[in-house]
């Protein structure tokens, strides 16, 4: 009796005592659900575009990350730390089309999947070889990110916001609203899906594979650095954060592999569902169920929706 | 249905009508195309002339397929030229082949199943879409002007090959004869001066046959368009083709009007066994 009390009816009694804590557990649930968005957004991009999982998605994050923060210790002003961060993630773009793609072109996809692996591995090598081992610090003054935060008085206490946060919500805001207009308006959204369709058909009508292949990583890594410098700035820049690719899959499931509205929602119910559990629920289970907690919901969902939220649906004629 | 070539000032067949065939446009010179140990095509040489229908027919195996796939740049023959369109090519990328006006259906259907058959004809104006995607992400006028245009060619396209009623339907759920035809759409729609139909008619049943075949003609008539096709249903291939090449174990054994290619004993040999 008690135990069912605890978990139905004593959590919503203190959401409704305590509607500051609600609203400030809401907003942290909100930024860390959209900095799952941005993560998930680099794999839907990719997946959309050529039907790999591109495991390598977490790495980019922080090769990127520390690519910026390594040039401004080297001496490089912040903005053009930034631009150089940019050619790099380009470069790398051109790098994974000519080195991996273009030889495994009509390979299954697991083949595929395998190579962002051996991807994986080699940016974690080079990254340690070129900026060591040791965590840094995000430039978030140089770049001037804002810092310090916003206390909004509510009910008797109030909600504390910090600008980072802000800052992070609106510009992958943006980022998406982009993306969407790109994929969805363009000659190229409809060459990047025809691609994710069927490789010969795309061919067969003059759509370069190549060209798609480059913008699409590139995309990828654009999105990556934004992350980086986002979950940088609010923690630091090491590999650890490399796992958080991990927490895009839990996302992915949620909001379906090929819908970027979908990464976005997903992402938000992820990071909501995550922090409200852990300060409602969380003491039930001694705390700490912050980091399967995501898990669990997208297992809940693949029993009732396999395609996610907003995925296609696949109709297969037997 | 008369089996006579349709060849220059030839005797017509019936729903034909006469045209005259244009020079070469296209021509294939000493192909010779191997994986690894396995020799798919060997010294394989022949012409196709402008507005005409060239069959490329041949038991199972005996490298038609892989004969499309080297015109269009999918396979890189090991030796051998292409002369098209002026230029000689040893090998040559898709999205090239595609630029200079070869288009292409393929034996088992590759379309974009998620898009709707609108969609899927859309994508064989890529190459043809030249404004800024700056433009066309915000929906200016230029490119908003484009857009609409290649839509009315696109449309064009549907109505003749009769798809209109299917223009919203994602092509993944549309019976195997309409894929087909959606397929030959998306072809059509990049205004090919070359069009490689490989087996357009295989698994149809006779009514999709007699439409394909239908269809294959009007293209021909109505645009001037130049087919190369590969087909095994030889009542299809001697009604409509001006020529045919036969090609048996990677080579050529046979090339000429239906009814010389249909005397050939060689050809009868490869389609019926010899005795060794």
């Amino acid at each position: 009796m008690h135990l069912l009390y605890s978990i139905f009816v004593d959590p919503f009694v203190q959401m409704g005592a305590a509607p500051d804590l609600l609203a400030q557990t809401l907003w942290e649930g909100l930024v860390s659900g959209i900095l799952y968005s941005l993560i998930a957004l680099g794999f839907v991009l990719i997946f959309k575009a050529s039907g790999v999982f591109n495991f390598a998605q977490g790495i980019m994050v922080v090769f990127s990350a520390l690519t910026l923060v390594g040039l401004n210790e080297h001496g490089v002003p912040a903005y053009l730390a930034l631009a150089i961060t940019l050619v790099v993630m380009l470069a790398l773009a051109f790098a994974v089309e000519r080195v991996i793609l273009r030889p495994l072109v009509n390979q299954p996809e697991i083949i595929l999947f395998m190579a962002t692996f051996g991807l994986t591995y080699f940016l974690i090598g080079v990254g340690e070889l070129i900026f060591g081992g040791d965590p840094k610090v995000m430039i978030s003054d140089q770049l001037r990110l804002p810092s310090g935060s916003y206390r909004i008085p509510m009910a008797g206490g109030f909600v504390q916001m910090q600008k980072i946060d802000i800052a992070a919500t609106v510009i992958a805001s943006l980022m998406v609203a982009a993306l969407a207009i790109l994929f969805n308006r363009t000659r190229i959204g409809r060459a990047l899906r025809a691609v994710a369709d069927s490789h010969r058909a795309a061919l067969s009508v003059g759509i370069s594979l190549e060209q798609i292949w480059v913008i699409v990583w590139f995309a990828a890594g654009v999105v990556a650095l934004a992350t980086g410098i986002m979950w940088g700035a609010r923690s630091n820049v090491s590999f650890a954060l490399e796992i958080i690719a991990l927490k895009a899959l839990p996302v992915l499931i949620l909001g379906g592999f090929t819908s970027i509205p979908g990464a976005i929602i997903g992402g938000i119910i992820i990071g909501v569902g995550e922090k409200m559990g852990e300060f409602y629920w969380g003491p039930l289970f001694g705390s700490g169920i912050e980091s399967w907690l995501a898990y669990v919901i997208a297992l809940v969902f693949l029993l009732f929706r396999p395609q996610g939220l907003f995925g296609e649906r696949i109709i297969e004629r037997l | 249905m008369s089996a006579q070539p349709r060849i220059a000032e030839g005797a017509g067949a019936i729903g034909a009508p006469e045209r005259a065939l244009g020079g070469t446009i296209l021509a294939v010179e000493g192909v010779s195309l191997a994986f690894g140990g396995v020799t798919a095509l060997s010294d394989v040489s022949f012409d196709v002339r402008e507005h005409e229908i060239r069959a490329i027919i041949g038991p199972n195996g005996a490298g038609k397929s892989s004969m499309l796939n080297v015109m269009n740049g999918f396979y890189q023959p090991q030796r051998g030229v292409i002369r098209f369109g002026g230029r000689e090519f040893h090998g040559m990328k898709p999205y090239e082949a595609a630029r200079m006006g070869i288009g292409r259906t393929f034996q088992n259907i590759a379309l974009f199943r998620g898009m709707t058959v609108l969609d899927n004809v859309m994508t064989g104006r890529s190459l043809k879409m030249r404004r800024n995607f700056f433009l066309q992400a915000l929906r200016l006028g230029p490119a908003m002007r484009e857009e609409i245009e290649h839509r009315r060619a696109v449309e064009e396209v549907i109505d003749f090959l009769e798809i209109q009623h299917i223009r919203r339907t994602p092509v993944g759920r549309l019976p195997y004869g309409l894929q087909k035809r959606v397929e030959l759409a998306r072809a059509l729609a990049m205004e090919p001066t070359l069009l490689l139909l490989d087996e357009p008619m295989a698994g149809m049943n006779l009514e999709e046959k007699e439409d394909m075949c239908r269809f294959v003609l009007e293209v021909n008539d109505h645009f001037g368009t130049t087919i190369v096709l590969i087909e095994h249903d030889m009542g299809v291939v001697m009604d409509i083709s001006d020529r045919v090449v036969v090609l048996d174990y990677g080579r050529k054994i046979a090339d000429g009007t239906p009814d010389e290619v249909r005397g050939d004993q060689a050809v009868i040999d490869a389609y019926l066994g010899v005795a060794h």
